[in-house]
């Protein structure tokens, strides 16, 4: 977008807009400058290379993107059957897929214990037929945040495949393409920028998962203790650790998504 | 600090509570005896207050329950309140040194550390040894909440290295993943363990490793209901109190 468009689009916004807009803005910014006041930037990177710090960066990069990945395989189909397959009761498997949106992420979390904890309805049987315990196990992390964060992928995604202009699908059809070469040839390119979203908006929701974590995989360093995890506690006994690790996870999603925007939005 | 809205709301409410019972005592109504007093003692003190006004109709108690600390934060910063009954002494001594107290405080229940398994005890608890089993799952609070810092203290007293695969956010938390049998082995206050008697059974802590913490209670210099408080005080401490006490797991010293 060149400078003059951008000096043109301006004037069209109501002055009211924009002050609303800046107030907005605002809100997001405040609470970072506030972070940003209170860090103690001499031992910042002594705080940061702690091995709490550190294992739970690693830990939350191996959630947040096991969580992506896992909402890849299961969220993307889900998607499409819902966008493309008519069938009874439709409606009312769209609104489970969303529930975890409206839940309390901690209820979420109870619920996950009841159905797949050790002595769960699911749980249970695993646990006999093959030993797994996905409680208080990093498997057991990447559970609860998927189910908190593909949401996010099922919605956009959905929305886009309802969205586009299926006369595309049925152009290539009639030429002769087969059903694979249609989704992979026609269709994934056209909701690409969606799907890009939708992994952006569910990896980031996936870093900053806490309630369902914490209750359904516990709290271990090491284990299980995301970044979210390790502010929590360390926000009541050492507010200098917490503070750096707030600051890590905005530098790592700011730095993720800036760069998303500009590889991938922008040029679509 | 996390307590500072909680601390505001109840200030403000307990404002609220004392403007309305002021209001009320110019009619035949009977007077407020607000009782600020640690959230552990909720369930006992919801009975102990059903018991108190049965006994004394002319009295009519309010129960402003929250932390310790943030119950001392209220009076220190002049909220009105008859009695402070804490679960905490040293929070109870700021409050004394700052003057707040009438007459010195008075220790009138105890809370001790068990261990919680789920019921049935399906691992096979007998010590706190099994703390170290690894093929159990250990759960204790966290460090930084007390039933975390005292489950510790029991365990380093006994020479125990938990092998703990969770350190949760608060009792209730740990109690519930108890209570479902995912985890096979925490340690809790007494009081909570009978709380959540229906799923959690209770082992209790050899004697020689008990911790326990001590309960004092006192009335306010500054409190509206003078008479009301040094009632409701009396009853806390009289036989009967004591039974309800004990009938939540306080153990009276």
């Amino acid at each position: 977008m060149n400078t003059a468009r951008r000096h043109a689009s301006v004037r069209r916004v109501p002055t009211a807009l924009v002050v609303l807009a800046a107030c907005g803005v605002a809100l997001f910014i405040l609470p970072i400058v506030g972070l940003l006041g209170r860090t103690p930037w001499g031992d910042l990177a002594s705080l940061v290379t702690s091995t709490i710090v550190v294992d739970a960066i690693r830990l939350s990069l191996i959630a947040s993107i096991g969580a992506t990945a896992l909402s890849a395989i299961l969220g993307l189909p889900l998607a499409y059957v819902l966008a493309r397959v008519e069938f009874r009761g439709r409606a009312i498997v769209r609104a489970v897929v969303l529930l975890p949106l409206v839940l309390p992420p901690v209820v979420g979390g109870a619920a996950l214990l009841f159905a797949l904890g050790r002595r769960g309805v699911i749980g249970e049987p695993l646990y006999s037929l093959t030993g797994i315990v996905l409680p208080f196990s990093t498997w057991g992390v990447i559970v609860a945040v998927t189910f908190v964060s593909m949401p996010f992928l099922v919605i956009t995604v959905e929305g886009a495949l309802r969205n586009m202009d299926q006369r595309f699908e049925h152009a290539a059809a009639t030429l002769g393409a087969g059903n694979w070469t249609i989704l992979r040839r026609v269709t994934l390119p056209m909701i690409w920028p969606s799907m890009i979203a939708g992994f952006a908006l569910t990896w980031a929701r996936a870093l900053g998962e806490f309630g369902a974590t914490i209750t359904f995989a516990g709290n271990l360093q090491g284990r299980t203790q995301t970044l979210p995890l390790a502010v929590f506690v360390a926000l009541e006994t050492d507010r200098d650790t917490a503070i750096a690790i707030s600051l890590i996870m905005v530098a790592i999603s700011m730095t993720v998504l800036v760069l998303l925007r500009d590889r991938w939005w922008r040029a679509t | 600090m996390r307590s500072g809205p909680y601390l505001w709301i109840s200030v403000g409410a307990t404002v609220a509570l004392i403007a309305t019972g002021c209001a009320a005592t110019t009619s035949e109504e009977p007077t407020d005896v607000v009782v600020s007093a640690a959230a552990s003692l909720s369930d006992a003190f919801s009975d102990i207050e059903t018991a108190f006004e049965s006994a004394h109709p002319e009295f009519d108690v309010l129960l402003n329950l929250a932390g310790s600390a943030a119950l001392r934060e209220q009076i220190l910063e002049g909220a009105p309140a008859d009695v402070f009954a804490s679960a905490n002494p040293e929070v109870m001594a700021d409050v004394v040194e700052a003057g707040g107290v009438d007459g010195s405080p008075h220790v009138f229940a105890a809370n001790t550390m068990v261990m919680a398994v789920p019921g049935g005890n399906p691992g096979g608890v007998i010590g706190l040894g099994d703390f170290e089993r690894e093929a159990l799952f250990v759960g204790l609070c966290a460090q930084s909440v007390p039933c975390g810092s005292l489950a510790r203290q029991v365990l380093l007293d006994a020479n125990v290295e938990p092998s703990v695969d969770t350190n949760e956010p608060d009792v209730r938390a740990l109690l519930l993943k108890i209570g479902l049998a995912e985890i096979d082995l925490g340690m809790v206050y007494v009081t909570d363990a009978v709380a959540a008697a229906s799923t959690v059974d209770a082992i209790p802590v050899p004697p020689q490793n008990a911790v326990s913490t001590l309960y004092p209670i006192a009335r306010l210099v500054a409190a509206p209901n003078p008479d009301g408080g040094d009632a409701f005080i009396r009853f806390v401490v009289s036989d009967q109190g004591a039974e309800i006490l004990e009938g939540h797991g306080f153990v009276i010293p």
